[in-house]
């Protein structure tokens, strides 16, 4: 059952952005800003937390979850450590994931190759 | 028949040809957007089992996503996935992992510094700033309510 939610969850949220690709002219960059700043704002209003208790990875493995985790962390930081909460909550709460991205992408584009375009 | 020209077929045409695209092009965004995330589901219930949290395996589930959008990219067949997955491709953590490889790799001949490191945030900066922008931002606004 967990499976099913996280594919029609995800699949939702995969369709969302085709539509905007497809119909607004959004470059795959613009789509990518627009979720992430989403997941955050519908984090902070408190929309996203039922979205992602029902979809499971369905809603944390698509960028608007990448915001969701920067949300729900900055959130939890400032009710624990206050005004400097602010900073380091977001960041805090995401840092392996961005740590990983930055190192497993310099390692990748280092070893491998473009190949060649048919 | 005859009456009509060619510039007016060729209007004819465009007017009907996109629409099916545009349905296409959703159903294979949600069928690779939906099995990326059902793995991503897999990958966290796997990791769970061995002994981690909840928060621990929110945090290892986009690890281990991540070096694997990285890698496929490198092989070079995550950009084989996206020409029909288009947004399922692009949307999960794969894809931002893929934003990172895909122009680093292309621009390694300008080195490694302004070439591979520079270029990796292409696209990646700009989720980081707006991700990370608008958390602090959250955050004032939370601090002042709270």
């Amino acid at each position: 059952m967990v499976y099913i939610k996280a594919f029609l969850v995800g699949g939702v949220i995969c369709v969302i952005g085709q539509l905007l690709m497809d119909g607004t002219k959004m470059t795959p960059a613009h789509v990518l800003v627009t979720f992430v700043t989403s997941g955050v704002i519908l984090t902070a209003i408190g929309i996203y937390e039922p979205i992602a208790n029902f979809g499971g990875a369905g809603a944390t493995v698509p960028l608007p979850g990448f915001g969701y985790a920067l949300g729900k962390g900055v959130i939890e930081a400032v009710k624990k450590d206050g005004i400097l909460g602010i900073f380091t909550g977001g960041i805090q709460a995401t840092a392996g994931g961005v740590a990983a991205a930055v190192f497993f992408g310099y390692l990748m584009s280092v070893i491998f190759n473009p190949k060649t375009k048919k | 028949m005859k009456n009509i020209n060619q510039k007016d077929y060729k209007d004819y045409v465009d007017g009907i040809v996109p629409k099916p695209t545009y349905f296409k092009n959703c159903i294979w965004a949600f069928i690779i957007g939906g099995l990326i995330c059902t793995f991503g589901q897999f990958i966290t219930e796997l990791v769970m089992k061995y002994g981690l949290n909840k928060k621990e395996a929110a945090t290892a589930t986009p690890i281990i996503l991540i070096f694997l959008g990285a890698f496929f990219t490198g092989l070079g067949l995550y950009d084989r996935l996206g020409k029909f997955a288009g947004a399922g491709s692009i949307v999960p953590i794969t894809g931002f992992a893929n934003s990172i490889v895909s122009p680093a790799m292309e621009f390694k001949r300008e080195g490694y510094v302004l070439g591979v490191a520079a270029r990796m945030f292409s696209i990646a900066g700009p989720v980081l700033v707006y991700g990370f922008g608008s958390s602090v931002i959250v955050g004032i606004i939370y601090y002042f309510i709270y």
